[in-house]
């Protein structure tokens, strides 16, 4: 009971703190900014863990976070193999292909009036679908190995990516378009020059909600069949064994994987797309 | 003070009507009009008068639907293909992505200079304008009048004869217009381009022309043609002269008849 | 009217290319019944075939294609063949009938409504606290992003052993996954919309001396609603694959889930492709219902374009 007493102290605590901080005169700074999230997630675990042990929450229920943090570093190799299994192989790959073929069929889009106007409406409402279903399919088709995750992340990222560049290739303004047309400028003059710099936040945004999709769908597709490696093999496993630390372990590198690829995708954006007023700021 | 050189523009019963939802617009009715070369001839007029539109036709990016109208005696869609002009457009509209110098650039890029050349025109038009040193900034690092007077050198960069500008300045203040104004003036006696210049001030037109077209709306025609009585040479305050002021008032009338039809 | 013509001419051509890759996906198959059934087939040998390519086949054998069409178990279902199965297990089955699709749709859609309902209500409670609290917008915000960009989904199979486990089952454990998918959408939406009148407007209220909560009803409010119908149909399409995944792990029996899974553990093809049309069509229809109230809110606040 002393435990749980105690993680109600330590909330007080970090509230107060954050309080005092937020509405302090160093508010506007970057280091409080970044703080104050910080010391907001350390203050949930601490919690976490103090209510855990404190009204010994059974370990199939809820595990404290010491010990996934325990498991997590004690099973790096299998975390790794799952990683790369289900991140480097399915997502990735998947990821790139899709991002990439998406990319092509947008140039074609934009390129005549008849796809665009007939394709588009098509592919702004599936990517609205869940196309997560498709996994049990593409299991059938492509085997349980990383090709059928590849494949679903294909499905899954097209969509997106399709329907941003496109928008993105038609933002340019009619007097930018007009310009290139006084200087008689050819197609693919007027597509490098303007058109495909000024998609290119659009086509970020693709890539970076992509990001997600990609990790969902390479996870996802692994409950309907994989070998006996990867993320999504393992966590339904380890939830059938209810070994939650185990679980948790997955969840916490799937998070990492998630963050540090939209992490990546939104840097690039940032060193491609630094004239655009939101990354000016 | 025309020149009275060869015929550069020549437009003959030119028409142009618009098919809209509300029925046919008739935006250009019966436009005649010469203009030989060095002329710097302004078009004025209320909005929707038609003085954009003539400019675009000129420059091939809208189509007429009568009469003829020629270009360094071609059409002006061959005129387009031979970049017989360059264009200033009511913004600047350079480009975020590159710099002040590479957006000089990109019509020596599309019409496929050498790239040595390129350096060489950028660097003279950037001096023309007065933006030396600034070749290397992104556009919204700099002013609007600064802007504006890159879009100019880009207009410039690759010497065509003809350069269209349509309402430059509009968007800016009266002083850095007033400013961009005499440096226009400079630019011209030093090379001796024919200008096209669409406004809607009258002091800008007087100030800056050869050649003074007054326009009308509904259908938009020409409602008097005026060649100025000015000097070739202007400085700021030949506005408080009797013969700026005379030819300010022409203008004026011509304006007034055109809106005494409605 | 061009471009439903356009529309029209895209999905014929997405019918007409699937019925042609049933042909090479299912011919082999198909190659197997046939001889079984003592037709001749070309080349006889099954070793031969095995080595030969799908189009060979299809060539040597043109007498099969209207077979692949018809296959019982098929890799590659034909588009009759599901809409056939999708007419009979909603139309012709009674709605109480455990292959009615109707009322697998309906174990799933209710799920997903209910865990849709919470997420979206905490979602934009959460969103007026960040607004009017500095604390929560800088301690809670960053980590709302953040969870945009990781796949909580994975969460799924935990959240229902665990709630099991505990002796909470049926549609609850699904609720709660469509629940927290929705939730983050709608907060980082929410909080959007809430913030986007802009200085000018704000100042207008200051000028008439208004309380926080006459600003939050007269202003923030309605300038919210396009931010939070735009993400109320991210969130709806993200309950939907909450509530079909929160099926996949205890191996459930009723919903579209269900359905996938049993389908593919069966290797019942039409099946997986018949629960996944029913899938994408709920999920059209939520998105549409969500984007026709959209349009009925937005005209009535005189907002819509």
């Amino acid at each position: 009971m002393m435990l749980v007493v105690l993680a109600f102290l330590v909330w007080i605590a970090g509230w107060w703190l954050n309080t005092r901080l937020a509405e302090g005169p160093q508010a506007g700074t970057r280091a409080v900014q970044l703080l104050v999230p910080v010391i907001f997630g350390v203050t949930i675990l601490i919690v976490w863990e103090l209510v855990v042990r404190g009204l010994e929450v059974p370990l199939v229920i809820l595990p404290p976070p010491s010990m996934i943090a325990e498991r997590f570093g004690s099973s790096m190799p299998i975390l790794w193999a799952d990683f790369s299994q289900t991140f480097l192989k399915g997502a990735l790959s998947g990821y790139v292909m899709g991002c990439g073929a998406a990319f092509l069929m947008a140039i074609a889009v934009d390129r005549y009036e008849f796809l665009r106007l007939g394709l588009l409406p098509v592919g702004n409402f599936v990517a609205a679908l869940p196309i997560v279903g498709t996994a049990p399919i593409l299991v059938m088709w492509f085997g349980f190995d990383w090709q059928s995750k590849a494949a679903v992340v294909v499905v899954m990222v097209f969509f997106p990516v399709l329907v941003n560049t496109v928008a993105g290739l038609r933002e340019t303004t009619a007097m930018q378009r007009d310009l290139m047309e006084t200087y008689a400028a050819s197609y693919w003059q007027s597509f490098f020059k303007l058109r495909l710099p000024a998609a290119m936040p659009f086509i970020f945004n693709g890539l970076k909600i992509s990001t997600t999709l990609a990790l969902i769908g390479a996870i996802v597709a692994e409950f309907f069949g994989s070998p006996t490696v990867g993320m999504g093999f393992r966590i339904s496993t380890s939830v059938g064994q209810l070994a939650l630390d185990m679980v948790w372990a997955e969840i916490l590198v799937a998070a990492l994987a998630g963050s540090l690829f939209y992490g990546c995708v939104a840097m690039i954006e940032k060193t491609v797309t630094f004239w655009h007023p939101s990354q000016r700021g | 003070m025309t020149t009275n050189g060869q015929t550069v523009i020549e437009a003959n019963n030119l028409d142009l009507t618009f098919q809209t939802n509300d029925g046919p617009v008739h935006a250009l009715k019966d436009v005649n009009l010469q203009i030989y070369k060095g002329d710097f001839v302004s078009f004025i007029g209320p909005s929707g008068c038609g003085k954009t539109t003539f400019l675009r036709c000129i420059a091939a990016l809208e189509t007429p639907t009568g009469g003829s109208l020629s270009v360094n005696g071609m059409t002006p869609d061959e005129a387009r293909r031979n970049r017989a002009y360059g264009y200033v457009f009511q913004a600047a509209g350079l480009y975020p992505w590159r710099t002040i110098a590479k957006n000089i650039k990109l019509p020596l890029e599309i019409m496929g200079y050498s790239k040595s050349d390129q350096d060489k025109r950028v660097n003279d038009v950037l001096e023309l304008v007065d933006l030396a040193g600034f070749g290397g900034k992104y556009p919204w690092q700099l002013s609007g009048g600064m802007q504006q007077r890159a879009s100019i050198a880009r207009a410039l960069a690759f010497d065509a004869d003809i350069l269209l500008m349509d309402e430059p300045f509009g968007a800016l203040d009266e002083i850095v217009r007033d400013h961009l104004n005499e440096q226009l003036l400079q630019l011209w006696a030093r090379t001796d381009k024919t200008i096209g210049f669409v406004t809607h001030s009258i002091p800008e037109a007087v100030y800056l022309s050869t050649k003074i077209v007054v326009m009308s709306p509904r259908p938009g025609r020409i409602t008097d043609v005026i060649e100025s009585p000015l000097p070739k040479e202007r400085p700021l305050d030949i506005r408080d002269s009797p013969e700026f002021i005379e030819v300010a008032h022409r203008v004026r009338e011509g304006l007034r008849a055109g809106h005494a039809d409605d | 009217m061009k471009s439903v013509l356009a529309v029209l001419t895209v999905v014929a051509a997405i019918i007409v290319l699937w019925y042609a890759a049933c042909i090479p996906m299912n011919i082999k198959g198909v190659l197997v019944e046939v001889e079984r059934a003592g037709a001749e087939v070309q080349p006889p040998s099954a070793k031969d075939r095995r080595d030969m390519g799908e189009f060979g086949l299809a060539l040597n054998n043109s007498f099969v294609i209207p077979a692949t069409w018809e296959q019982d178990r098929p890799r590659l279902p034909a588009p009759h063949q599901v809409a056939t199965e999708l007419w009979n297990t909603t139309v012709g089955k009674k709605i109480t009938s455990k292959r009615s699709l109707i009322y697998h749709g309906w174990v799933t859609l209710s799920a997903t409504l209910l865990g849709f309902a919470i997420g979206t209500g905490l979602g934009i409670l959460l969103a007026v606290g960040i607004v009017h609290s500095k604390v929560m917008d800088m301690s809670v915000m960053p980590w709302a992003i953040v969870s945009q960009t990781i796949p909580i989904i994975a969460l799924a199979p935990m959240i229902i052993v665990v709630l099991y486990s505990v002796g909470v089952q049926g549609i609850i454990p699904k609720a709660v996954i469509s629940a927290y998918l929705s939730f983050f959408p709608v907060v980082v939406g929410m909080v959007k919309g809430l913030r986007s009148p802009d200085h000018m407007q704000l100042d207008l209220l200051r000028t008439y001396n208004a309380s926080k909560s006459q600003g939050f009803w007269k202003l923030r409010l309605p300038a919210s609603m396009p931010y939070l119908f735009a993400s109320l149909k991210i969130g709806i399409a993200a309950s939907l694959v909450g509530a079909i995944v929160g099926e996949l792990p205890t191996g459930a029996v009723a919903g579209l889930g269900a359905r996938l899974l049993a389908g593919s553990y069966y290797g019942q093809t039409v099946q997986i492709w018949s629960a996944l049309f029913a899938a994408a069509i709920l999920a059209a229809c939520l998105v549409g219902l969500l984007g026709l109230i959209e349009r009925m809110v937005l005209k009535r606040m005189g907002m819509a374009s």
